[in-house]
């Protein structure tokens, strides 16, 4: 059984938004509304949910990119071989974390400094946390474009963003991510705006270093088809909250929230013989649940699939 | 090897931007017009060194030349208007003299001789492309000193005021909060100040050198409203996600702010220097004109001149004491104003065409 | 024999820009019946929006159509005035954009932008007639009449492109021209709308273009289907056809690629190389250089792309129609 690498409890955001220039009135969204999952070595978690449903703003919390309103992150430091909690370590323990936690964008376009050559963009993590001597660096940037399937290296150092396309952009956008060798990586949608025959590339670059590299990814998409082909478990989430979270084909075999329901039978088929059926939304399973543990806010109903009760079926008022 | 990249890149780079900026009608014709007065200005030290222009006779602060012009000595009648001139200011001619004129100082001619005197200011010759002034100075080689003095002051006050607002406006930006409050508070002063009243208090206080009015231009303009357009630019660079991902990483605020915002930020910046450049022409020649600058030579001293000694009154007739300089001030800040518009097609995407 | 609504032929088109030509559209050819749902696939870049602005002369000023035909009901639409074609447009073609939805006027109620659209083409309509129509559309697309008192703001994504449906429908189009118009909304909306885009399709009639990059959509949405690669068309046939027994290496490659959640869970093939820019002329087939199988033929650029017959109305590029070995 593998050890778990990150440790989620009761996650919280919530912005304030004001509601107009002149009001004084602060209106809270609930942007992630207390969540909670494990991610363990070398998997890969799905995060699945529409737009607007938290699933970058959890992404940007983990990261420490914006404070998060409550709740509790673990993580597990490989130097001192336990979990410690990101909220009470020192500038130290931060450092580490930071070596060994890291993203990747969504958008190839933007998430490369446009003036910087392909080298710098990818030295930077190792210059920020002085790893190696100079020399050492430029052969550590060298092996990971290598990796990265950037052949042959020396083609891509000097070149700049603008010069090689959006595929290869997301490639140097995982060698500058993989280049410290972290343990755990946030992808926010790395795919989504490549296109069909180099998104799978790009997938299977992502499945093999996380073999090779024993990396662990939360991958945030709102494609189940993706995350399918990506994850070993999937959390979908709604309205900031995890509504059903499992080992990938079981979920997807026997969904139990509306929600998720609803969710799988929207996906298009790529088979013109297969018609769909329209889902219409029913309680009738998650109720009977809720009436067998009336007092749980998760229910375990096997093999690690867990689905929310109570508080996640007010979206049939909102749809 | 690596360096030669570097090289074939930033060449590659500009051969791009000049495509581009090439296809701006009004971005060449203000370069063409900016090229021709920094030849002007270079050219007034080469005819000098190399002994083409002699420096008493050239120089346009101390040097003198008196042309000897022969005119026709007539008498200006009592009443006008009268069959040959309309109004008392059309006696005399330019190429007649008043005979009371000569008489007042014991010089013995009669109504119709030919007088010959030195003229100042005298009429563009081939010896005096533009003419002299009042004091018999080259006029060509003053309007070659002014540019210098244009690129001079516009050129520093644009660094200047760019540096300032660059930094500023990236750093309300990148630390918002009380700071951004600040600068923002004090641009809107700077921008609600009027900026040519508070320079003529300056000027009655100190003696303002090309040099010094270039500073209080620049800081001026620095504090002003490009902070808040830098700003903007800065915070939409800052949201970027290669920003993000550098913090992820953890790079600390320097870094980010110095390696990650500023540069992409500078091509705003640049855009902002060239327009500014024209703001700075454009007040020194008022300031010079209204005699407030302590400068031996400029544009804008040169109407002063022709003003302060009346030659501005009289219609045209002495139209190459006011022409050039006044043309030299409109062209050159125009021509820095259309560079900056040709620039902008290039580093605003929007505005191009394809 | 059911007529062809819409018949495209030969057509190629180059935009004129500063680093040369980019020929987007290389001598395409397909007709659309009445009725019928055509989808063309590919990739972005690949020329699919270029072939849509062109079917309806809504091109870029830099773009240049070197030959070809485009027959709307026998009319010919290429060398029309702007006059001519403003009555074209919307009469017999209405185009719903992948960003449609934010090309609201943001002052105007959406029920007046719509009755606009009506005033210009049916001027002796009454308000009346105007308004029940707008509410016959809405109910058809799934809105509440109610929306056309409210402002683009008031609206959610999916809402505005229902609305932007409606409003593609109000001048009763013969041809409606989809460019991606789920792209940029959230799956279970696009369902959503996919199915009132399929519904008032069958319901009125319609002739549909769908163009997109998903080629799940596409399966679910066309009767024939026609796969661009670099400009050109490189498969075209009836879509279960196409499905079941690819003929080209490309369009064999976008059903591999492409993940799904229903049936066995399989290993998905990437296609190596990226693909070529159109400024630059290619020989032969443009896509030999990433292709999984290439003949000695094509990849010594000898052989013409050429579409040619592979199966019951099945046609595809002879550089590679028998590229493909179905197991």
């Amino acid at each position: 059984m593998n050890k778990n690498i990150l440790e989620v409890r009761n996650l919280v955001k919530h912005f304030e938004v004001s509601k107009s220039v002149f009001s004084r009135n602060k209106k809270i969204v609930k942007a992630v509304d207390g969540i909670s999952f494990d991610i363990k070595a070398g998997e890969t978690l799905g995060l699945v949910g529409q737009s607007g449903c938290g699933k970058t703003t959890t992404a940007r919390s983990l990261c420490l990119l914006d404070p998060k309103t409550s709740g509790s992150v673990n993580f597990f430091n490989p130097d001192s071989k336990n979990m410690e909690s990101i909220d009470n370590i020192d500038e130290d323990g931060i450092r580490i974390f930071r070596r060994n936690m890291q993203m990747i964008f969504q958008d190839p376009y933007e998430s490369l400094n446009p003036r910087w050559t392909i080298k710098d963009i990818i030295k930077e993590p190792l210059d920020i946390h002085n790893i190696g001597s100079l020399s050492e660096r430029e052969d550590a940037i060298v092996e990971i474009l290598r990796t990265v399937g950037l052949t042959p290296p020396e083609n891509y150092l000097s070149r700049y963003p603008h010069e090689i396309s959006g595929g290869q952009r997301q490639r140097v956008s995982i060698a500058r991510t993989l280049v410290m060798k972290p343990k755990f990586v946030v992808c926010d949608e790395p795919t989504s705006m490549l296109d069909v025959s180099i998104r799978i590339s790009i997938m299977d670059l992502m499945l093999n270093l996380a073999k090779e590299l024993e990396v662990s990814y939360l991958y945030i998409t709102h494609d189940l088809a993706v995350a399918r082909y990506m994850c070993n478990r999937i959390a979908v989430m709604f309205n900031g909250k995890i509504v059903e979270i499992g080992e990938t084909e079981e979920l997807l075999q026997n969904p139990v929230h509306p929600y998720t329901k609803r969710l799988i039978s929207s996906i298009p088929i790529p088979d013109p013989t297969y018609k769909r059926e329209r889902y219409k939304v029913n309680f009738d399973e998650l109720d009977n649940i809720i009436s067998k543990n009336p007092n749980e806010k998760m229910v375990d109903i096997g093999g690690g699939h867990l689905v929310a009760t109570h508080d996640t079926k007010d979206f049939l008022i909102e749809s | 090897m690596d360096n030669q990249n570097v090289e074939r890149d930033i060449k590659a780079t500009l051969k791009k931007n000049w495509k581009l900026f090439k296809q701006s009608r009004l971005g060449i014709t203000g370069l063409t017009i900016v090229i021709f007065f920094g030849f002007l200005a270079i050219l007034q030290p080469i005819l000098f060194l190399t002994n083409i222009w002699d420096e008493a006779t050239y120089h346009p602060v101390v040097g003198y030349d008196a042309e000897q012009v022969a005119r026709t000595v007539v008498e200006c009648p009592d009443q006008y208007p009268t069959r040959e001139y309309q109004t008392k200011e059309d006696c005399p001619k330019v190429d007649e003299v008043n005979i009371r004129y000569l008489k007042a100082f014991n010089i013995q001619v009669e109504v119709g001789d030919i007088y010959e005197s030195n003229v100042q200011p005298a009429p563009p010759s081939s010896r005096h492309l533009l003419g002299t002034d009042s004091l018999g100075r080259d006029i060509f080689s003053q309007i070659m000193e002014g540019s210098q003095v244009a690129f001079l002051l516009g050129l520093i006050s644009a660094i200047i005021g760019v540096g300032i607002s660059t930094l500023l406006g990236t750093a309300a930006a990148f630390y918002g909060g009380k700071l951004d409050t600040y600068l923002m508070r004090q641009s809107d002063l700077v921008l609600m100040l009027p900026t040519l009243p508070f320079l003529f208090i300056i000027s009655a206080f100190a003696e303002l050198k090309v040099w010094h009015l270039a500073i209080v231009l620049g800081t001026l303009g620095g504090l002003g409203g490009s902070v808040i357009t830098i700003k903007s630019q800065a915070l939409q660079v800052k949201v970027k996600p290669f920003v993000d991902s550098a913090r992820i990483t953890g790079g600390s605020k320097r870094r980010i702010m110095f390696s990650h915002i500023l540069p992409n930020v500078a091509p705003l910046a640049l855009l902002y220097m060239v327009f500014s450049v024209t703001g700075a022409i454009a007040s020194e020649s008022v300031l010079s004109f209204l005699g407030l600058l302590n400068i031996d030579m400029s544009w804008g001293i040169m109407i002063y001149l022709s003003q302060t000694e009346g030659f501005i009154f009289t219609g045209l007739k002495y139209w190459w004491l006011i022409v050039p300089a006044g043309l030299a001030v409109t062209l050159l800040a125009g021509g820095f104003y259309l560079v900056g518009r040709g620039l902008d097609d290039v580093f605003n995407p929007r505005l191009r065409r394809r | 024999m059911v007529e062809s609504l819409l018949e495209v032929k030969n057509l190629s088109m180059h935009y004129d820009t500063l680093d040369g030509n980019v020929d987007a559209v290389k001598d395409i050819s397909f007709t659309v019946k009445s009725g019928e749902s055509f989808g063309l696939v590919g990739e972005s870049g690949c020329g699919k929006t270029s072939v849509a602005m062109t079917l309806l002369q809504l091109q870029p000023d830099n773009s240049v159509i070197t030959e070809g035909s485009i027959k709307l009901d026998g009319k010919e639409l290429i060398g029309l005035s702007e006059n001519e074609l403003r009555k074209v447009r919307w009469d017999s073609v209405s185009i719903v954009f992948q960003g449609a939805m934010n090309a609201w006027n943001p002052v105007v109620k959406i029920g007046e932008q719509i009755r606009e659209a009506m005033r210009e083409h049916y001027p002796e309509n009454s308000k009346q007639q105007n308004i029940n129509k707008i509410n016959e559309l809405f109910k058809m697309v799934g809105l509440d009449e109610s929306i056309s008192e409210r402002f683009p703001h008031e609206l959610s994504g999916g809402m505005k492109q229902r609305a932007v449906i409606a409003l593609a429908l109000s001048c009763d189009p013969k041809l409606i021209i989809a460019d991606e118009p789920t792209t940029a909304l959230d799956v279970v909306i696009q369902d959503q709308i996919l199915n009132e885009i399929k519904k008032v399709q069958d319901l009125l009639g319609l002739s549909l273009i769908y163009i997109s990059h998903d080629i799940a959509v596409i399966a679910e949405m066309t009767d024939k289907i026609a796969v661009m690669y670099a400009g050109s068309i490189v498969e075209i046939g009836p879509t279960q056809e196409v499905f079941k027994s690819p003929k080209h290496s490309y369009t064999r490659a976008l059903l591999d690629s492409t993940p799904s959640i229903r049936g066995e869970k399989k290993k998905l093939r990437s296609l190596d190389g990226e693909p070529p820019s159109l400024i630059n002329k290619i020989d032969g087939c443009s896509f030999s250089p990433r292709c999984p199988t290439p003949t000695t033929q094509c990849k010594n650029q000898s052989i013409e792309m050429r579409l040619v017959k592979v199966g019951d109305d099945h046609f595809a590029d002879q550089c590679c129609s028998g590229c493909v070995k179905n197991e």
